[in-house]
């Protein structure tokens, strides 16, 4: 299946990723209205450190931590083996937020419930992950690489 | 008075507030530190005075609430004395310095491929269309003077010098490591060898990683030697004796100390973050004669295996000069014309010094046949060259083919900022400072650099195909397929064209 | 209005040529026939023909046929031929006076031999000695044009319907193993009878039918070599290129045809080694001299023809046997006029010569 992958080496921690992650998942057709004057919750976050930056979202693992960890059956992986989490049978323990090995598991902006990257084919972008269309030095890439 | 004198920004950034998201991304992509956040204001707020204008920001606002605009701020009209003219005066005044610029001169001078139009077939002949029927835009370089030889058979025996073969008449001119990044030449080496075409390492040497692509490089040999020794020569589809630039005929290069890394001094084998001068002339070269003798023990050097350009700038007598090299043993001349780019240069040289491309060319052209040593060798013109008719122009006058700097460097990001001598490139072009470096992912930038090329060459084949010529070897030298427009008859004549209408 | 040579004009044009392989004469008169057969190609304003074998009793003399404006040029070229050339017989052209052929020049014949001394110390060879004797009288003389320059051929050419021409010339009186002729549909009415065709140069001559695009290419490297493009036509240019890569670079005639219409690199990709590599050097070689754009031509050369067409097949050319014969012309119906019943009839593809000559070689 075609993931996200995140190439160290081509990361300029510019952020941008965040802000389109942010405005993918608002629901909102334009940016400005979207995002103008409030705190982002975005489902992949830049690590910055000395002279490295590297954009972290779900790995969707082979073996995930998460899943065996959610007790209200919330998160499950599909068929093509995406980490998929039911916000409606979630019922905000956070337990998946805190086993994560990689952190890309949060709250969602509402608190009540986690959110994480389901490669946006749960917006309006439709399965075109809006942080790989945007970021320009394509450190972020949408590849199959089995 | 300060050394210093407030000198108003010639360009202003602006910000549109209502659309600001204080993304920060600006502040984050700006090397010259223009943008930053006020936590107490809650805004983002821009200091011109630091502006190179290079549109990073612009380019990566996700909103799109940047804009970069020119300042109306004025001193008192003067046609004589303008604001430039007026602030380099101010800055020399302060500084006691040599004003230095970086790419092509942006003075107002006649660009001579606007001042031409092309041809194309009505009625007496038909065009042809190059979706349907072949359109052949391979061309070889070299020297086509070879004596007829045949075998016992009665066969023809290939007794031709080395000759380079470009899928499409355009190759990357050179640029040297240090001037530009690793990344800016990986993505020129690998998008040479993807075309079919050759890149030009510059007076740089050659990086140990690229050695790979040898079979689509020019290696560079300039007054100062920089990383010249056998391997690179030898590792070279062919080499270049740079005899002078465009954009400063005359004089040496300059690279300073901060862009001399690990990695450049290594590959330039000089000592690090010491200033690399390659002197003006050659110092073994005073005379045509000497230069003869330079072209001979490069080709001793590589047993007269690959093909040597030799690099001119173009200058006033520069027919009589490409007459004296088409003479010296060399293979190929290349002609830089004076809105040729460049990574540095005395501005007062780039802006006036050297004549256009275009007049170089014909001029040139004209004078080897009337000597009847044009096919001692090929013709390649830089200097400006910036889209496929620039090209097709460039062949009809004479040209067996083109080197591309600018619109390369274009694709690779370039929003000609003129300020890569400054070392603080927001593309990640000409600067090795290793978080801008790494802005230029050569992954992206050799994919852009082929698009550019290919969109070209469609461009010529759809322009030739109109002319009703198939094949780019009957467009070379073709000038009937050209008219003036516009220009006086010592400009017809110099270009050996006539005027529209005629 | 310019003349010829004072302008470049693109014209369409009908070309026809017979050659009788085993080497026994024909009148004109044949040939007269076929062109007429494609009387709308031509417009009126220019015919000519060519004649192979016409001057056995002075074969090895160079036939040189002359237009004059007027007494002054040709006592001038006089002059200079008595200085350069043993002159072995002169003589006004005998022609018939028809309507339809008007405003004629002096037209004279002359057959030469260089003066041996003079050729001696030019230091070039008999051929190049002519050739630049002939580029001197036309570039140099008013009012005078050298229009046939090979020895035992001759060149007839007018202002008028080819048709016309022939019967003008009265080319039924003479004999050849081999005849090409063309009708010429200029866009100008220059008027000049220089500017007819064929166009000749020593023995070589051309007919062309088509306007190349590539004509100042060709020229501007052709003229490196001594050429002068004085007539500005591709007719001229075309002779100049297989004049340069037959007599002087000895290629074969098809291995000039390798340069002039050469495969597409794509087919030659595709060839066997050896003709790859021959092909391929070929086109390296004399790149300039890439022919491109419509044309048809038929070559006449002591002993031969030679039909070649551009690589893209832009202008129609028919080749046709029967027995000892071969015919070459712009449409079947020109063939077919005067020899109705055929032994082989083909178009020949883009770029492939075909070389028709007489059994046993030159004679």
């Amino acid at each position: 299946m075609k993931r996200i992958y995140v190439e160290e080496k081509w990361c300029l921690g510019c952020h941008l990723c965040e802000y389109e992650c942010a405005f993918a998942n608002s629901g909102i057709a334009d940016m400005v209205k979207a995002l103008k004057g409030k705190e982002i919750h975005p489902r992949i976050q830049v690590e910055d450190g000395d002279g490295v930056h590297f954009a972290v979202n779900c790995r969707h693992c082979t073996d995930p931590l998460c899943v065996k960890s959610c007790i209200a059956g919330a998160l499950s992986k599909d068929g093509d083996g995406m980490v998929v989490i039911d916000q409606n049978k979630c019922v905000g323990c956070y337990t998946c937020v805190m086993v994560c090995p990689y952190g890309a598991i949060m709250p969602a902006e509402n608190g009540k419930v986690a959110q994480k990257c389901m490669l946006c084919t749960d917006n309006m972008k439709q399965g075109e992950p809006n942080c790989v269309k945007y970021c320009i030095n394509r450190a972020i890439v949408f590849e199959d690489r089995g | 008075m300060s050394d210093t004198l407030f000198m108003y920004p010639e360009y202003e950034v602006v910000r549109d507030h209502d659309k600001c998201i204080a993304c920060r991304v600006c502040e984050r992509q700006c090397a010259n530190e223009v943008h930053s956040y006020d936590t107490d204001l809650k805004k983002m707020l821009a200091d011109s005075t630091k502006c190179v204008n290079c549109h990073r920001c612009v380019c990566f606002c996700p909103t799109h609430a940047l804009k970069i605009v020119k300042s109306d701020d004025t001193y008192k009209i003067n046609a004589n004395w303008d604001k430039q003219t007026i602030n380099e005066v101010y800055r020399q005044a302060g500084t006691g310095g040599v004003l230095l610029s970086s790419m092509g001169t942006p003075k107002p001078y006649p660009v001579y491929w606007d001042k031409m139009l092309v041809n194309a077939s009505q009625v007496t002949n038909p065009s042809i269309d190059p979706l349907r029927e072949p359109m052949e835009t391979a061309v070889y370089l070299g020297k086509k003077t070879a004596k007829l030889e045949r075998d016992e058979k009665g066969r023809l025996q290939d007794t031709l010098p080395p000759q380079l073969k470009l899928s499409v008449p355009v190759m990357f001119s050179a640029m040297s490591y240090g001037s530009i990044s690793y990344n800016a030449h990986e993505s020129l080496a690998r998008a040479a060898e993807e075309l079919g075409i050759y890149y030009n390492t510059g007076e740089g040497g050659l990086h140990k990683d690229f050695y790979k692509y040898g079979k689509n490089t020019i290696v560079q040999v300039a007054s100062g030697r920089f990383g010249v020794f056998k391997d690179y020569l030898e590792t070279a589809a062919a080499i270049e004796i740079k005899m002078g630039q465009g954009a400063k005929p005359g004089i040496g290069g300059h690279l300073p100390g901060g862009k001399i890394t690990d990695a450049v001094s290594t590959t330039r084998m000089i000592p690090k973050g010491v200033d690399a001068i390659s002197p003006a002339p050659h110092h073994d070269i005073y005379s045509i004669e000497d230069l003869r003798q330079l072209v001979y023990s490069l080709k001793e050097a590589t047993d007269y295996k690959k093909p040597v350009i030799v690099k001119i700038a173009a200058v006033h007598n520069c027919a009589a000069i490409a007459s004296g090299v088409a003479r010296s043993g060399a293979d190929i001349i290349a002609i830089d014309g004076f809105r040729g780019g460049t990574g540095a240069a005395p501005t007062r040289i780039r802006d006036n010094v050297g004549i256009p491309i275009e007049l170089a060319l014909a001029s040139v052209d004209t004078r080897l046949r009337e000597e009847g040593i044009r096919d001692n060798v090929s013709v390649v013109v830089a200097g400006s060259v910036r889209s496929a008719a620039d090209l097709v122009k460039a062949i009809a006058l004479g040209a067996d083919a083109c080197y591309i700097g600018t619109a390369a460097l274009l694709a690779l990001g370039c929003h000609l900022c003129r300020t890569c001598h400054q070392g603080k490139c927001n593309w990640g072009i000409a600067t090795q400072v290793p978080d801008l470096v790494k802005r230029l992912n050569p992954e992206v930038g050799y994919r852009r650099l082929v698009n550019l090329v290919t969109a070209w060459k469609h461009e010529l084949q759809e322009m030739m195909g109109g002319m009703g010529i198939n094949s780019v070897e009957a467009l070379r030298g073709n000038r009937l397929m050209l008219r003036g427009i516009g220009l006086t008859e010592k400009e017809l004549s110099v270009l050996g064209i006539r005027h529209a209408g005629e | 209005m310019l003349l010829e040579g004072q302008q470049r004009i693109p014209s369409g044009c009908a070309i026809s040529g017979v050659i009788d392989r085993s080497g026994k004469g024909m009148s004109g008169e044949a040939m007269i026939r076929s062109i007429s057969v494609m009387h709308d190609r031509s417009n009126g304003l220019g015919g000519g023909f060519a004649g192979y074998g016409i001057y056995p009793d002075y074969r090895d003399f160079y036939a040189f046929h002359l237009f004059y404006d007027d007494t002054f040029a040709k006592s001038n070229t006089e002059e200079f031929l008595g200085k350069h050339f043993e002159i072995a017989y002169a003589s006004e052209i005998q022609t018939r006076k028809i309507p339809e052929i008007t405003d004629e020049p002096l037209i004279w014949r002359y057959f030469v031999s260089p003066l041996s001394r003079k050729l001696e110390s030019s230091h070039l060879d008999e051929a190049e000695y002519v050739v630049r004797c002939v580029n001197k009288i036309n570039t140099f003389i008013k009012g005078a044009y050298v229009f046939s320059s090979g020895k035992n051929m001759g060149i007839f050419k007018a202002v008028g319907f080819p048709e016309d021409v022939g019967r003008f010339y009265r080319l039924d009186e003479y004999s050849g193993y081999s005849w090409t002729c063309h009708g010429r549909y200029p866009t100008n009415t220059p008027g000049w009878w220089g500017g007819a065709h064929p166009f000749g140069l020593l023995d070589f001559s051309v007919v062309h039918n088509g306007e190349i695009s590539s004509y100042d290419a060709n020229r501007r490297y052709i003229e490196m070599f001594g050429y002068k493009c004085n007539l500005q036509t591709d007719t001229e240019v075309i002779t100049y290129i297989f004049d340069y890569l037959v007599r002087r670079k000895k290629l074969t005639l098809e291995e000039a045809s390798h340069v002039v219409a050469p495969s597409f690199w794509s087919t030659i990709a595709r060839k066997g080694e050896e003709e790859q590599s021959q092909e391929t050097l070929l086109r390296k070689m004399f790149s300039s001299l890439l022919v491109t754009g419509p044309f048809s031509i038929i070559l006449g050369y002591t002993g031969g023809l030679m039909a070649l067409g551009d690589r893209l097949k832009l202008r129609s050319t028919v080749v046709a046997e029967r027995g000892d014969k071969a015919y070459i012309a712009s449409e079947e119906s020109a063939i077919r006029v005067i020899e109705p019943d055929l032994d082989t009839v083909w178009a020949p593809a883009g770029g492939e010569p075909v070389i028709f000559t007489l059994y046993g070689g030159r004679k």
